[in-house]
């Protein structure tokens, strides 16, 4: 897609509000609508678009397979390590109080990180189909 | 005027559904299934459930469009004209269908404060979310901590899926795929 200068420059212009929003809808999901997974989504899309109009392999290199695939199993592994750490604490498993001080502190941190780990798995998932399908026909 | 827009978009809703059947053209099917979907989120935000709203909108209108591209650009673009007639289909989608709007006949009227689904958890969620974990949006606390354990089966569910296309298309099959190059380079 070289020849399409508008798209090419629009898509430069957009790729970091979308950004900013994938992380304001990440970090915001207490308060409004939203939370990790619409905001994993919007930050894939982000890259999406950009691998559309910049081509897959200059995506990839922002962010490369073996980045894709950590993300898949790390957000799982932050989610259930929260769990694990509210056992050690002497709680129920994914029960968040016992994190902070107070019981509601803890439960805003612990909402925070397994929030953090739904967005980094969704978000490696959708770019690693994409990518996958993207450059299946490639050798 | 609730009504009417909700109308109007259920209305839009079957005319999409409607050139969704008819056409053949996939890449206007799915370009039409975005569309579905961006309807959808709309009736969501009209029953003001803004969370489930946002995800239809990024997920179905989006991610899934984009992932009907990128496999419409694997296989083909123009549907092939089905070898029977679509009696037995149609039949069975009309009697499910009855049977689904007979069903719904039973269901509570939308916001009924004494239905039952809005008697058992409902109340106590909505009365506790405050002083339990201090998070105005009820949504996110319900998904995140009181119904973490679920959430955790849905994000395990999309790393599933992620691993299962890594399985059956990733880069690492590429040696599987095309062996013959290699081995004529070698001879």
């Amino acid at each position: 897609m070289r020849e399409y200068l508008v798209l090419r420059v629009i898509t430069k212009l957009l790729f970091p509000f979308i950004l900013l929003f994938a992380l304001y809808v990440q970090f915001h999901g207490d308060f409004g609508p939203g939370g990790g997974f619409q905001a994993g989504v919007i930050f894939a899309a982000s890259f999406i678009l950009y691998s559309m109009v910049f081509g897959v392999h200059s995506a990839q290199r922002i962010l490369p397979e073996g980045i894709l695939r950590a993300g898949i199993a790390g957000g799982v592994l932050i989610y259930a390590s929260v769990g694990v750490i509210d056992l050690l604490l002497g709680a129920n498993y994914l029960d968040y109080s016992p994190m902070a001080a107070h019981a509601k502190e803890g439960q805003h941190l612990g909402i925070f990180l397994v929030e953090l780990g739904v967005g980094v798995t969704v978000a490696s998932v959708m770019m690693t189909v994409f990518f996958t399908f993207a450059t299946w026909r490639e050798e | 005027m609730e009504e009417a827009i909700d109308i109007i978009i259920l209305g839009l809703m079957t005319a999409t559904v409607i050139g969704i059947v008819v056409m053949r053209n996939l890449l206007a099917v799915v370009m039409l299934s975005g569309i579905y979907s961006l309807l959808a989120a709309s009736i969501f935000v009209a029953l003001d459930a803004v969370d489930v709203a946002f995800t239809e909108a990024a997920v179905g209108a989006g991610i899934s469009t984009v992932l009907f591209i990128g496999t419409l650009a694997l296989t083909t673009r123009i549907e092939k004209r089905p070898a029977h007639k679509p009696i037995l289909p149609l039949f069975v989608c009309i009697v499910t269908g009855a049977v689904l709007m007979y069903g719904s006949l039973d269901m509570a009227r939308f916001g009924d404060p004494n239905a039952t689904t809005n008697q058992h958890v409902a109340p106590y969620y909505l009365e506790n979310t405050k002083k339990d974990t201090g998070v105005p949006n009820v949504v996110t606390a319900v998904l995140a901590s009181y119904r973490g354990y679920d959430t955790l089966g849905e994000v395990t569910v999309i790393f599933t899926a992620g691993i299962g296309v890594i399985l059956l298309l990733g880069s690492w099959r590429r040696g599987l795929r095309t062996p013959a190059p290699h081995h004529k380079d070698e001879a």
